[in-house]
């Protein structure tokens, strides 16, 4: 069975490697800043040590004031698995960096999370709909759709 | 759009040029503008006194059972009831019984369409070519409360809200799912209505 990191064991695997990218640490997960984003997850899949090759999910959820981003990703090698948040405060053009360029099976569910929510990544290869047709107006799974 | 113009200067990408998405956005976009409103059942327009004095001659019954006798169905299953039918096709309910048991992967070799499950906007211009394909006459079962009305989606975002908004629906089965002895309830009132219909039969050189 997969180890789940408490956010404290998390927290102790990335300030080594990048100290105040944390901004606060949850029961079971750690929130970062979105612009640590690429470093941190960069770190967590290429350094030996940590080895989060495994991107298992990413979805978002709309808490009204923010859209919060939830990384899951696993270890192999260790088998332990983690869970990464970045918020996003701007509602009327929401961004996010990508991370397909660190694990490409990102590619998929960054562009569900941009058919459902409209946050946009920046550096995705191919930011378009993916279950909606081209041409569909608004963003179904935000709280304020309909 | 701006996405497509940085598309070129990007390493890895595995979907250089294609428009596909807005002319298939577009194509859905013009259907569900022409299907606001609904398609009428096909015998709407005979009132009652014409059904009462209709004349069946020989002809039209050996037609008629011929048709009625061999439904065979086209493979178009969108979503959850087609688990249903295919339990009513094998040998429990054994829809052989009525002349069905092919199941015709080609619709032009169609004459029925059972609608089983939910139709997704984004389906539903491959429903609707489907049913273009199938040859005159064909017949369409509305199976489930998806067909029907759109069932629990039916105000959801992506979700066609009753069958007889893109095609024609001569039956409806509600359920969610129709347990196959509904589904073969339904499959014989199509029977029923089969055997009801008047052929027309066109010779050449004959004015009508």
């Amino acid at each position: 069975m997969t180890a789940v990191l408490s956010g404290r064991e998390i927290a102790e695997r990335i300030t080594g490697k990048h100290p105040k990218s944390i901004i606060s640490i949850e029961n079971q997960s750690v929130l970062i800043g979105s612009e640590n984003l690429l470093k941190v997850a960069d770190c967590l899949k290429n350094d030996p040590e940590l080895d989060f090759s495994l991107l298992v999910d990413i979805t978002a959820v709309d808490y009204f004031d923010y859209f919060e981003l939830v990384y899951r990703m696993t270890s192999l090698k260790s088998n332990t698995s983690l869970v990464l948040k970045v918020r996003c405060n701007n509602r009327e053009n929401p961004e996010v960096p990508s991370v397909t360029g660190i694990w490409k099976g990102a590619d998929f569910m960054e562009r569900e999370i941009y058919d459902l929510m409209g946050i946009r990544f920046t550096g995705h290869p191919n930011m378009k709909r993916i279950f909606l047709w081209e041409g569909f107006k608004g963003y179904p799974l935000r709280k304020d759709y309909l | 759009m701006e996405v497509e113009d940085n598309l070129e200067n990007i390493e890895y990408c595995p979907y250089k040029g294609g428009n596909l998405e807005i002319s298939e956005g577009s194509q859905i976009e013009t259907l569900k503008n022409n299907s606001t409103a609904t398609i009428p059942d096909p015998d709407k327009w005979m009132d009652e006194e014409i059904k009462r004095n209709i004349l069946l001659t020989t002809l039209d019954w050996a037609i008629d059972w011929a048709r009625r006798s061999s439904l065979w169905t086209a493979v178009a299953f969108p979503a959850c009831c087609a688990m249903e039918f295919m339990s009513a096709m094998v040998s429990r309910f054994d829809l052989a019984r009525f002349g069905m048991e092919l199941m015709r992967s080609s619709p032009r070799q169609a004459d029925l369409m059972i609608t089983a499950g939910t139709l997704t906007w984004k389906m539903a211009p491959q429903i609707k070519r489907i049913y273009d394909q199938m040859s005159e006459p064909k017949w369409v079962i509305g199976m489930g409360a998806c067909a029907c009305s759109g069932g629990t989606f039916a105000n959801s975002y992506s979700v066609v809200p009753g069958y007889n908004h893109i095609i024609p629906v001569d039956v409806y089965v509600p359920g969610c799912p129709p347990r196959p002895e509904g589904l073969i309830y339904g499959i014989q009132m199509l029977q029923k209505k089969i055997a009801k219909e008047h052929v027309n039969i066109k010779i050449p050189g004959l004015k009508e």
